[in-house]
């Protein structure tokens, strides 16, 4: 550190970044009014051909894809329900039937389909095809197909999943430490653990056997930073960190996580361009639009650790027919989370988001769109599947982040560019559109 | 050479062409009748794939087998490894080389015919070596790596750790490539050097927060160290002199934080940490970070001298009136000098609790 004035690496790879993203919002400041509001708004037509090309047919380039299928299918149908719009029941028919495919016989969804054999001699199930599969069962890719049929949403959509089998599958991933393991063998990390819980979650299969020691796993990946770490020792990470703090808001045990420490670390990932950064002193990336707004969405209702946490926390609130928060396992809405035992911030009808709002949309739509369709990491990179999601949530969750209540339509200041650039609403911790989320939220309470 | 010529010819042969494959009956993938995302795949994408399914279902542990694995995982787009290896170097030849995200089956059935055939690791993990060089951001690439490391233990831990250096010089924070150095310290040894090699890193890039991450691990998890408590006082004076040299930098301010974990009255108590703060602030620039951890010592308990209140005095603009909580006043001068996070300030300013 002899001297500041040589330039590092980090400072000049940063330093591109914000002349690319500066000479956006030069363009943008000059144009005139008319062509503003052109740059501004969500090309929502343009999102839709992408998305629904890809969903039929992907070129050679996504052979490098082919064990993450069901990731697609999710990515695909998630921003198209984000905004707005469903696919047509023929291709909701063959997306389910390609997603069965996927599922093994243990319950899990690999990334690619089995291969169907009609089972002649077994008189019990000569109903049903038999699947010899070729890939392995892997809890990322069961996460996005649950996710997937989920944002699907129809009664065939969901009964598609074989419960049962799923829970063996969760309880196969489980290692003896608490924390799970990515596929047989696999790697253990936080990433893991997320979507074992997540999917147990939504499936409404979650026990105390799952849950076990999970927590402890997850609390030793909070850093010295604040954020979450992938694995002990690692460094605090966005993605990580939104996988973390999911885990420990679903399993009841966020109040063991350094909040104020945590809450700190991600509101500073947010740099002068208006998006996320990944880690500290990283470059701006549009996918973190999500998984660091998300959070914190989710942290705003923990109230401050300056404050009495203990008392705050664990005091279920009183609502107003005079029943107590615990034993209402009502709608949940998207920034309350009275379900996963939160309470939350009383006497405000709207209430801002602690990241700059309005300085996330402006990253996204001019900075992380594609005009052509689809969304982007950052300007002079190209659009994929992956960022469309993200940014689309990350939108999403901005658009949204001044309500109280979900029944509230947003602000007209809260979305920023045209009132059509408002997206579906949609639960920061599962990230399906909240409507699918009620859903599927019934329909596996039922049964 | 010849032999070298010749089996470059071999692999650049179809497979259904090659006579020790012609007992294998090649399985094609089953889409279904009317699949959704399908992918428009090049022929000898899907014949490798085809002959895989064939041996994979077969349970076929053998050293076809094992070569079969080898290409399937050299398939590659850009083509551009599957070349440079074949001709058995490890350059990539241009550019971006896209390895395929796929075969965690692949090299999860590789490493049980590793298993089955005794094979010989260390060539093993010369060849997942070429292949990290062009892929280094994929999972199962590192996974398999650490699998076969672990097998030959500590006779490969300086290639482990030599290897990851050679990662991170190309990208100094590689995640994974950071990960698996963790866990070779952890597992095989090598610890001796490491603080050297972040003090290094960090001399190149005072920026390079991996490598401050780094730093912390070593510190806190060397055997050959002490621990915290007996690196702290050395340390906190390397990073308040690295938080001198460049105020902006938020890895050091988080850093020092770091230092004091579970130790919230030595961080209250030392002079070092408040004066690094007083001094930044009395530079009257770039002092985000500062105020933000003189808010935090104060929220703890830190009994600010009239010089930090002065401080902060000059840094209200002239026609606000000053806070007389001083907690309340630094979060109104963040709210209004860093704007991103201005929501931020005024909720922790919600959250202050009256003094008493």
């Amino acid at each position: 550190m002899e001297s500041s004035s040589r330039i590092t690496v980090t400072q000049r790879e940063q330093s591109m970044v914000m002349n690319d993203v500066k000479m956006m919002y030069e363009i943008y400041a000059s144009v005139p009014p008319k062509t503003q509001r052109l740059m501004m708004e969500l090309q929502r037509d343009n999102h839709m051909e992408y998305l629904l090309r890809g969903l039929q047919q992907l070129g050679p380039s996504f052979c490098v894809l082919d064990a993450n299928r069901p990731w697609i299918c999710y990515w695909i149908l998630h921003s198209i329900a984000l905004l707005g719009q469903s696919v047509d029941a023929a291709l909701e028919d063959r997306t389910i039937d390609f997603l069965s495919r996927c599922q093994g016989p243990d319950g899990g969804y690999a990334g690619g389909p089995g291969q169907a054999r009609s089972c002649f001699f077994l008189e019990d199930c000569c109903s049903t095809a038999v699947f010899i599969f070729y890939q392995m069962p892997h809890l990322a890719t069961t996460y996005a197909a649950v996710n997937a049929l989920i944002t699907l949403g129809s009664d065939k959509s969901l009964l598609s999943i074989d419960r049962g089998k799923m829970y063996t599958f969760l309880k196969h991933m489980k290692d003896p430490s608490g924390a799970f393991r990515m596929h047989d063998e696999g790697e253990i990390d936080v990433r893991a653990c997320y979507t074992a819980i997540s999917v147990a979650s939504m499936l409404n299969i979650l026990d105390d056997d799952l849950v076990r020691n999970v927590g402890n796993y997850i609390l030793s990946c909070q850093t010295y930073e604040g954020g979450i770490a992938g694995e002990p020792g690692s460094e605090a990470h966005g993605g990580y960190t939104f996988c973390g703090l999911a885990t420990m808001i679903l399993i009841n045990e966020v109040n063991r996580l350094d909040l104020a420490a945590l809450i700190d670390w991600v509101v500073f990932r947010q740099g002068v361009e208006g998006g996320f950064q990944g880690r500290a002193n990283k470059l701006v990336d549009g996918c973190y639009s999500f998984w660091q707004s998300g959070p914190g969405e989710a942290e705003y209702h923990i109230d401050s650790p300056e404050a009495t946490p203990e008392s705050d926390i664990s005091e279920g609130k009183e609502s107003s027919d005079g029943t107590s928060s615990e034993g209402s396992q009502n709608a949940s809405c998207p920034v309350n989370f009275d379900n996963v035992g939160f309470v939350s911030s009383e006497g405000l009808a709207e209430r801002e988001p602690l990241f700059h709002g309005i300085a996330l949309q402006r990253y996204i739509l001019l900075c992380s769109q594609d005009p052509g369709g689809g969304l982007k990491d950052k300007p002079r990179k190209s659009r994929d599947y992956y960022h469309t999601c993200y940014c689309l949530s990350g939108l999403s969750v901005c658009q949204y982040s001044w309500l109280k209540d979900e029944d509230a339509s947003p602000l007209p200041r809260a979305v920023l560019g045209p009132h059509s650039n408002l997206l579906e609403p949609i639960h920061p911790i599962f990230n399906v559109v909240l409507d699918r989320y009620h859903e599927a939220h019934e329909f596996f309470s039922r049964s | 050479m010849d032999s070298d010529k010749e089996q470059l010819e071999q692999e650049t042969l179809p497979l259904s062409l090659r006579p020790e494959w012609s007992d294998v009956k090649p399985i094609p993938q089953d889409d279904g009748p009317n699949p959704v995302v399908q992918i428009a795949y090049k022929q000898d994408f899907r014949e490798t794939m085809d002959y895989f399914r064939a041996i994979y279902s077969a349970k076929e542990l053998s050293p076809r087998a094992l070569q079969l694995t080898r290409e399937a995982i050299l398939l590659n787009p850009g083509n551009y490894t599957i070349k440079t290896l074949k001709k058995g170097k490890c350059v990539s030849e241009n550019g971006e080389a896209v390895m395929p995200k796929i075969f965690m089956n692949v090299w999860h059935f590789r490493r049980q015919i590793l298993e089955a055939l005794d094979a010989n690791l260390p060539e093993e993990l010369d060849f997942v070596g070429c292949i990290a060089k062009d892929n280094s951001k994929n999972y199962q690439i590192w996974h398999h790596r650490r699998w076969v490391a672990q097998k030959l233990g500590t006779s490969a831990t300086s290639k482990e750790l030599d290897f990851t250096r050679k990662i991170l010089s190309l990208d100094a924070k590689n995640y994974h490539a950071w990960s698996h150095r963790q866990w070779v310290l952890q597992a095989l040894g090598g610890w001796e050097d490491e603080l050297d090699y972040c003090q290094q890193l960090l001399e190149e890039d005072i920026y390079n927060n991996s490598a401050w991450n780094q730093r912390y691990f070593v510190i806190t998890r060397s055997p050959f160290l002490g621990g915290l408590e007996a690196m702290r006082d050395s340390e906190v004076s390397y990073t308040v002199e690295a938080i001198m040299a460049n105020p902006d930098n938020e890895s050091p301010w988080r850093y020092l934080r770091g230092l004091y974990k579970n130790n919230t009255e030595s961080w209250i108590n030392d002079p070092k940490v408040s004066s690094v703060c007083l001094k930044v602030l009395n530079a009257k620039s770039n002092h985000v970070f500062a105020l933000s951890m003189l808010l935090d010592l104060l929220c703890h308990g830190f009994q600010p001298s009239q010089d930090f209140r002065e401080a902060i005095d000059a840094l209200t603009s002239d026609s606000a009136p000053i806070d007389s909580d001083l907690a309340k006043a630094i979060c109104d001068v963040l709210q209004r000098v860093d704007m991103m996070r201005a929501n931020y300030w005024i909720w922790r300013k919600s959250k202050l609790t009256p003094v008493a």
